[in-house]
């Protein structure tokens, strides 16, 4: 018997068909993954089930009984239950309240706290899931309010619960929690359904993983079968390359340099970055590794002018960059790929070609007397359009309207083509499918194998150590350790990011 | 935005005006009069003859002006609410250095006048431009204070200094060779309109090829992302509103050097405040100022005839632009709003 179950499901948005005869069918007690790129179609097929969308055509079953699921009302009724990657949550109403809101249990016309905290406390320690039902909803983690939302699914009687990209937004160890959650789930019997594009998440946690493509089912095998090589090939429709890594031996020359560089906290709080001191070679990628928020914003920003070190030093190629503002720095030789890339990196409004010269506009080459060279500027956005394989109807087209990994690769495309010696890249690959990803990883490796220096900020920790020569390690504004990539075991990586220096 | 977007926003500004006529037409009946003698008198009144149409085109533009500097400063995300202010110094400054040149030749003293005039309004523009680069404060409250200052300020240097002696606080009338010289010979239309839709296509170019055009707009979209692309946020938005009341001071040379031929104190009915109306109108286009100011001048010109031949109260008349504002501007001046207030909630808010 199948928790749930669609056949030919079809769902069309104008002429773009986001899913176009799609199988699905999750067994009660199985972490069944949902797997493809973005824009695959995994949303779609599961606001489908969840009632938030109405197929076009195609049958959805539940506990093998055809259901008619018009709103997510009747989802709820049917023991389904989702969570979205963007919580709906009240911010000022404590846990409790949100959770009950909608099914409040009474007492005199008035909301009984008491049974909504026990019944909450019930749900909470059968499945491992802490939380605090007095605490404000803005007063807690990312990780505590998905499992409000986890809690709020099962407190309705969710006996199938859809996880849209639950990890996009978790730290490693909120990972590691959620992982024992959603086994402990398993253990109860619920169906979970785990959309996700990490292949090393899918590995780790599913059981059988249906893997969707362009809209279509490519197919569902048991995950002890699949190998990370076989789920690509089947999401991205063909293998893909191991990065090139033949490349020049560092050179010795420090392009970017920081001496003792400190930022303030807000209000005399804790320093952002103390006595920061790194150097980046020609040829080599110095990864910074830490857990989010331990200052590779501030780092960021400090390094390429957006932000004004307390104290400190910073050069590129010898000479004193201190306190120049930001077009001065990039001016001095910086491509810089913020961590941000919808707030810093692009005027979404503008067109492409606009936004292919952000940062250039006044050089030479696109301006001239005070006018922008139109001409010129097309001809460029046509460049980088080509060149990084960016899919795009046209460059006149605004630059909103491009999926999150074309962005990126338009940014990326117009960083590296402007004349530079360092690249600053910080979350390079934030939030992409897995074909972005490993195009934009080869060309900042194939910047690096040209000479430059790079300095990259990862939360991602495979990231840093696919991509780095030499790897910095980031605890609480401090750089805790530097040392070659290969002098660092995974698990040493982990203690140092989590500051438990003492036990490595 | 592209010419299908402009079109759609045409047609549905059409829409807008004849939805307020329609709801105006009730109010009318309404009030127990006939509506049939007050449109008839208000077409009349805007377009019927040369004479209906010479003052519309006279109460078009000082809108094309004002709508223009507010449509500016929405480029770059400025809310600049202090173009009546704008419009009295520059009237001022025109009249007084227009009469203090007469030894001059005229086209000399037209041009230097309206030079002061432009000049007047761009420094009144300075300060709230100075205050939101420097310390945050929000436009809107600067530039509404300094509209009360602008007006109280230019009264009484006219009362103190530029007085004429004659029974009204006004300044002595501007010799011939002072004003702008007429367009159409016994009307008041003058080379004002020309240099106000001159104006038009001199900033549309500079918004849509120049970098400085370039800069502010990425200013007005996003200043993180122009502040990454090494534009000088502070210098931008300061230079936007100085543009900005350049033109709303322009706006008041023209009243005082070609339609009133002199300042005097409260002239305006509200010129600098209609005109956020047309630039909102108008919308991300510059040219789009021109049908939009021509619009609410033939409103205001009809209504007046309205007024004068059919006894209908004026009011009724501003109710219809109030409308029409409603109609076509709700919606874009609200979602304005509330980007301005995000981007001042984020300032205040720092970074999470």
């Amino acid at each position: 018997m199948y928790a749930v179950r669609m056949e030919n499901i079809t769902k069309r948005f104008g002429s773009v068909a986001a899913n176009d005869g799609v199988c699905f069918a999750a067994l009660p007690g199985e972490i069944h993954c949902l797997l493809g790129e973005n824009g695959a179609g995994k949303s779609t097929l599961m606001r489908i089930l969840f009632g938030l969308y109405r197929a076009d055509s195609g049958s959805i079953y539940v506990n093998d009984r055809p259901a008619q699921i018009a709103g997510p009302r009747d989802a709820i009724s049917l023991g389904i239950g989702m969570v979205h990657q963007h919580f709906m949550l009240a911010e000022r109403l404590t846990v409790a309240e949100n959770i009950v809101a909608g099914c409040e249990p009474r007492r005199r016309g008035l909301l009984d706290r008491e049974c909504a905290r026990r019944r909450i406390r019930e749900v909470s320690e059968r499945y491992g899931l802490a939380v605090d039902p007095d605490a404000v909803v803005e007063d807690i983690s990312v990780g505590q309010q998905q499992r409000v939302e986890i809690v709020k699914a099962l407190m309705r009687g969710a006996r199938t619960l859809i996880l849209d990209e639950p990890t996009a937004v978790l730290t490693p160890p909120e990972v590691d929690e959620l992982f024992t959650v959603m086994r402990a789930l398993r253990e109860s019997g619920t169906a979970i359904v785990f959309i996700t594009h990490k292949l090393k998440e899918t590995m780790e946690i599913s059981d059988r993983v249906t893997v969707l493509r362009d809209g279509k089912t490519i197919g569902t095998v048991c995950t002890a079968d699949a190998t990370p090589d076989s789920l690509v090939e089947m999401m991205v429709g063909r293998s893909l390359p191991v990065h090139d890594d033949e490349r020049t031996p560092p050179r010795q020359a420090v392009l970017l340099e920081l001496r003792d560089v400190s930022v303030a906290g807000r209000k005399g709080g804790r320093a952002r970055l103390s006595g920061v001191s790194l150097a980046v070679r020609s040829g080599e990628v110095l990864g910074i590794a830490g857990v989010d928020g331990n200052g590779q914003l501030e780092l960021e920003e400090v390094v390429t002018g957006l932000r004004r070190p307390g104290k400190g030093k910073i050069a590129l190629t010898g000479q004193d960059v201190t306190g120049l503002d930001t077009g001065g720095i990039r001016d001095r030789g910086v491509a810089y790929i913020p961590s941000d890339r919808l707030k810093r990196g692009m005027v979404d409004s503008f067109s492409l070609a606009r936004n292919s010269v952000l940062g250039t506009h006044r050089c030479a080459d696109f301006s001239r007397r005070g006018l922008l060279l139109e001409n010129a500027v097309r001809e460029h956005a046509r460049s980088i359009v080509a060149e990084y394989d960016v899919r795009a109807e046209s460059i006149d087209q605004p630059m909103g309207s491009l999926s999150g990994g074309n962005q990126q690769k338009m940014l990326v495309g117009r960083e590296l083509a402007r004349p530079h010696s360092v690249v600053v890249a910080a979350q390079p690959t934030r939030g992409l499918d897995v074909g972005a990803t490993h195009y934009i990883r080869e060309q900042i490796l194939a910047s690096r194998n040209r000479g430059k220096a790079v300095l990259l900020i990862s939360a991602e920790l495979d990231e840093v150590l696919e991509l780095s020569d030499r790897i910095a390690v980031i605890y609480e504004g401090r750089i805790v350790d530097v040392r070659p990539a290969s002098q660092f075991t995974e698990r040493e990586l982990g203690l140092l990011m989590t500051g438990q220096r003492n036990e490595v | 935005m592209g010419l299908r977007g402009d079109v759609s926003r045409f047609a549905y500004s059409a829409i807008a005006v004849l939805l307020a006529l329609v709801i105006g037409a009730v109010l009318i009946g309404t009030s127990g009069y006939s509506v049939k003698e007050a449109y008839s008198n208000l077409l009349m009144g805007a377009f019927g003859g040369v004479y209906s149409l010479a003052t519309t085109v006279v109460m078009s533009t000082p809108l094309l002006f004002t709508g223009l500097a507010v449509a500016l400063a929405f480029q770059c995300g400025l809310f600049n609410v202090g173009a009546e202010g704008q419009l009295y110094v520059g009237a001022l400054a025109s009249a007084v250095v227009a009469l203090a040149l007469s030894g001059l030749p005229p086209a000399f003293r037209v041009i230097i006048a309206l030079t002061a005039g432009a000049g007047a309004g761009a420094a009144l523009g300075f300060l709230p431009g100075y205050l939101k680069a420097k310390i945050g404060a929000h436009e809107v409250v600067t530039t509404i204070m300094l509209n009360y200052i602008a007006i109280s300020l230019t009264t009484f240097l006219v009362k103190t200094y530029f007085r004429d002696p004659g029974p009204v606080d006004q300044t002595v009338l501007l010799p011939p060779g002072s004003r702008l010289p007429e367009l159409v010979p016994g009307t008041r239309v003058s080379l004002g309109i020309v240099i106000g839709i001159l104006a038009v296509a001199l900033l549309d170019r500079v918004m849509r090829r120049s970098v400085l055009g370039y800069e502010i707009q990425a200013v007005g979209q996003n200043p993180h992302a122009a502040e990454y692309g090494g534009v000088n946020v502070a210098a931008r938005t300061v230079q936007a509103m100085m543009i900005s009341g350049a033109v709303a001071g322009l706006a008041g040379s023209v009243e005082s050097m070609g339609t009133l031929y002199r300042f005097i104190p409260y002239f305006s009915p509200g010129y600098g405040f209609t005109g956020i109306a047309v630039a909102v109108i108008a919308g991300k286009s510059m040219w789009a100022v021109i049908p939009a100011a021509f619009l609410f001048g033939a409103l205001q010109s009809g209504g007046q005839s309205m007024q004068l031949f059919a006894g209908i109260p004026m009011e009724l008349m501003t109710m219809v632009q109030g409308l029409v504002i409603l109609f076509v501007a709700a919606p874009a001046l609200g979602s304005m709003l509330l980007k301005s207030r995000s981007r001042l909630s984020e300032k205040g808010g720092g970074r999470a």
